[in-house]
């Protein structure tokens, strides 16, 4: 028989002032299995926590009540106390009579004593069938995957190499940098991105802790924190990457040439190539697809007849090009992962009334970052894509693809109110001839410095700020006429350009969704990812052991990708200083009596911490994994035959509560 | 004499969204009728129809369901799941002769102290109109 010890708070005078306690005491003494009463003025408190310490040892309690405030304020304070005193943790029931009794019903005190005894009643019902529970212990593998190697990502891997944990990092492109190391200037500094990223760059290839995987994307993820097991696609590059020096000899002696994706099509590069040339690292992957020694074997296959190439091979001074190469899986396990996927710029064809891409001189702010730099195609030279002149008149558009619920993106992208602010004074200071005309609809400079840039923009380099939409761009000989209203005096304006610049917004990298499922992390309707908390655990996700940074999550700027980065290396470096992982043991189990195998709760949990078994007589039926069990209850509902059960919440639990109502 | 009516009410709540919210009515003051037993499941998905019934059965004169708002559940989504399962287990309710107005399911944040106020009080207030149960179901039975 059990004996349980019941304790009633006063809380100095918010439980006492309203709730008759000796009342609910006297009530107490007759509720079955009830062998000690007691009330304290704070129980919370050390001496209050010391009496309930005592009473527990003198009179062989072996269960607690505590009528005080919400279980969510002190349940772990008493579950604490009541182990110090030798009773299982999980044995403590806590009766909510503050929050949910005598501060909601200070007007009617006799009611809220009534109330009170009968919230004590379910505790006393509810405790006497709870049952000892026991946490357990799992190891963890103190090695950390990092996806995406932009900016958030090499500071996160940097960060927890730095604290002497191992990291892998995947790019899928052949690259790290990001997009990053595409921009020219970085505002409102005016630092050269490439110079301030470069560094870091190479510290990631150079890093003892680091291993840097590009080209290579993940497949798969199992297990849960501590234990993922993760496969990682390696694509084939073609070049043998441990023998290669990165010489350079194969990638300036190859013919063909192609657009180059990292200058937007801009400008060309070879079929074997470095994307650009502070790349890390810097050795070259063959895109099959443009490379002629592929085109050859495939039209040899298909019968027809191309001339080959092997120039690469002949002349790779250590035998480093590998045709034959293929894609590779590489499986490996890791205790934590954080994801950087970063962002790309909307695609602003969909913006009919801009020329839906028709016309080449309306760019980007991608591509103006391309022309504006000194490694970009031209050599830093802004010139029109349509004919090589240099652009005098030069238009921004703003919001292209942000604060536009009809093209479904309602959110603003942050950072492009900056960067035309920085594209502005740049043009001026390549071409002081050069006028900038700013169309935008608010000016959203929220930052260290920004307000000062913005205005410097405007005052000290001539820029024009426009207050309004465009509701049309139009090609008339070799001007672009962009027709918009200037909100501000209420009327319409034309402006004929020689350049229009859109300031498309950022959206989720490609393929962010598939990744999440993958990872069975939650992503909003943009495909951003979501944060476990959006204010106290902007870094974190609901899945434990996995943890995010930087645009992935929504638009950031420079500084806040690292900082979320660092944040993120934080957390795993937080993780990984244990040695072993406790687990909840209020967690889901299963009756392998009860269980059909239907596994309807394998489908259901949220958690995929459900696995399946075989039995001796050769059934499968479900297992609760319980180290990925979060304790949501889903599968018991679910399940049609009561095999699913939760700890701490068991349908008897439960039920002892509804049945010792209103008796 | 008879007793004056006073309705019995059974509260599920998650922990996450409405059981806090229900404690921010708390720490604000906000008070409502006192007729609610709030009962602390980990999240509206938790409930088993069972339950429900098993507290009418018991002699509750309302149910009153409260979860995280669609989307904002602590573990994603098991609000979507209870308000699919709770859906259909209203018809039922009414077979076995319990009016569809006794059984709420409502959304409630961490933040909406004064909505869970509202909601109890306005659910207490309605099963006054409704008047006393009548005991369709008999006790211990089933
Ligand atoms: S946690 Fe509140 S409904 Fe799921």
């Amino acid at each position: 028989m059990a004996r349980t010890g019941v304790f009633i708070c006063h809380c100095g005078t918010n439980i006492g002032g309203t709730v008759d306690v000796s009342k609910v005491l006297e009530a107490a003494k007759s509720m079955p299995t009830v062998a000690y009463v007691d009330d304290n003025t704070y129980s919370c408190s050390e001496p209050g926590q010391a009496s309930i310490h005592d009473a527990i040892i003198e009179n062989r309690l072996d269960r607690v009540v505590i009528g005080c405030c919400s279980p969510r304020m002190h349940e772990n304070t008493f579950r604490k106390t009541v182990a110090t005193a030798g009773i299982n943790p999980y044995l403590l029931e806590i009766s909510n009579i503050r929050e949910h009794c005598s501060w909601v019903h200070g007007d009617d005190k006799e009611a809220a004593t009534d109330k009170a005894i009968e919230l004590v009643r379910m505790a006393v019902a509810k405790v006497a069938s709870l049952e000892p529970l026991f946490s357990r212990q799992v190891g963890l593998t103190k090695r950390a995957l990092v996806i995406g190697g932009g900016i958030a990502g090499i500071q996160a891997a940097l960060d927890i190499a730095n604290a002497d944990y191992e990291v892998v990092l995947v790019e899928r492109e052949p690259s790290i940098g990001g997009r990053m190391a595409q921009l020219d200037k970085t505002f409102p500094t005016l630092d050269c991105s490439a110079c301030i990223l470069a560094p870091k760059m190479v510290d990631v290839a150079q890093h003892p802790n680091i291993t840097l995987l590009t080209y290579a994307e993940v497949q798969d993820v199992k297990g849960f924190v501590g234990n993922f097991e993760v496969n990682i696609l390696q694509k084939a590059r073609k070049v043998d990457h441990i023998k290669c020096t990165g010489c350079g000899t194969c990638w300036q002696k190859c013919l063909e040439r192609t657009p180059s994706e990292f200058n937007l099509e801009m400008g060309k590069r070879s079929a074997i190539y470095i994307p650009f040339p502070q790349a890390v690292p810097l050795k070259p992957v063959i895109d099959t697809e443009h490379c002629a020694h592929f085109k050859y074997l495939e039209a040899k296959e298909e019968g027809r007849d191309l001339p080959d190439c092997n120039i690469c091979q002949q002349l790779c001074p250590v035998s480093a090009i590998d045709y034959e190469q293929e894609d590779q899986i590489i499986s490996e396990r890791f205790g934590a992962i954080i994801v950087a996927t970063g962002y790309q710029t909307f695609d602003h064809s969909v913006y009919h009334e801009y020329g839906s891409g028709r016309y080449a001189d309306v760019i980007t702010g991608l591509h103006l970052e391309r022309l504006l730099s000194a490694s970009g195609p031209t050599g830093g030279e802004v010139i029109r894509p349509s004919d090589g002149l240099l652009p005098k008149t030069v238009v921004f558009v703003s919001c292209v693809g942000s604060r536009d619920e009809q093209k479904g993106r309602a959110y603003c992208s942050k950072v492009c109110c900056m960067y035309m602010a920085k594209q502005a004074i740049m043009l001026k200071e390549h071409d002081p001839e050069v006028q900038c005309y700013i169309f935008y609809i608010d000016i959203r400079a929220g930052g260290k410095d920004f307000e000062e840039f913005a205005r410097r923009a405007q005052e000290e380099y001539g820029t024009l700020y426009l207050r309004g939409r465009i509701s049309k761009i139009y090609q008339e000989g070799k001007k672009l006429i962009v027709c918009g209203e200037d909100s501000l005096i209420g009327r319409p304006v034309e402006i004929a350009a020689d350049l229009v610049v859109l300031a498309t917004g950022m959206e989720p990298s490609i393929g962010a969704a598939e990744l999440a499922q993958r990872l069975k992390i939650s992503y909003d309707t943009n495909n951003f990812f979501i944060e476990a908390h959006p204010k106290l655990r902007p870094v974190e996700t609901n899945t434990d052991g996995i943890f995010l940074a930087g645009s992935c999550i929504g638009p950031r700027d420079i500084p806040e990708s690292v900082a979320q980065g660092g944040a993120a290396a934080a957390k795993v470096a937080a993780l990984f200083s244990q040695d072993v992982l406790t687990t909840d043991p209020m967690v889901a189990t299963i009756d392998p009596m009860l269980c059909s195998g239907c596994l309807l709760c394998t489908q259901v949990c949220p958690f995929n911490a459900i696995d399946t078994q075989v039995t001796r007589d050769g059934r499968t039926i479900a297992l609760v994994n319980e180290t990925m069990c979060k304790g949501c209850g889903l599968c018991v509902a679910s399940c049609r035959f009561g095999a699913a059960d939760l700890r701490g919440f068991t349908q008897q639990q439960i039920l002892a509560q509804v049945t010792s109502l209103w008796r | 004499m008879a007793i004056e009516y006073q309705p019995k009410i059974v509260g599920f709540l998650c922990n996450w969204c409405s059981y806090a919210g229900a404690d921010v009515a708390g720490t604000s003051r906000i008070c409502y009728p006192p007729n609610i037993r709030i009962i602390r499941v980990p999240c509206s998905g938790r409930i088993d129809p069972l339950l429900v019934v098993k507290s009418f059965q018991q002699g509750a004169d309302g149910v009153l369901i409260a979860g995280c708002h669609p989307g904002d559940c602590h573990y994603t989504e098991g609000n979507y799941y209870a308000r699919r399962r709770l859906a259909l287990l209203r018809p039922f309710l009414e077979y076995i002769g319990i009016e569809k107005e006794r059984f709420r399911v409502e959304w409630v944040s961490a933040s909406e102290g004064k909505k869970w106020a509202q909601v109890v009080s306005s659910f207490t207030d309605e099963l006054y109109k409704l008047g006393p149960r009548e005991m369709t179901l008999a006790k211990g039975t089933g």
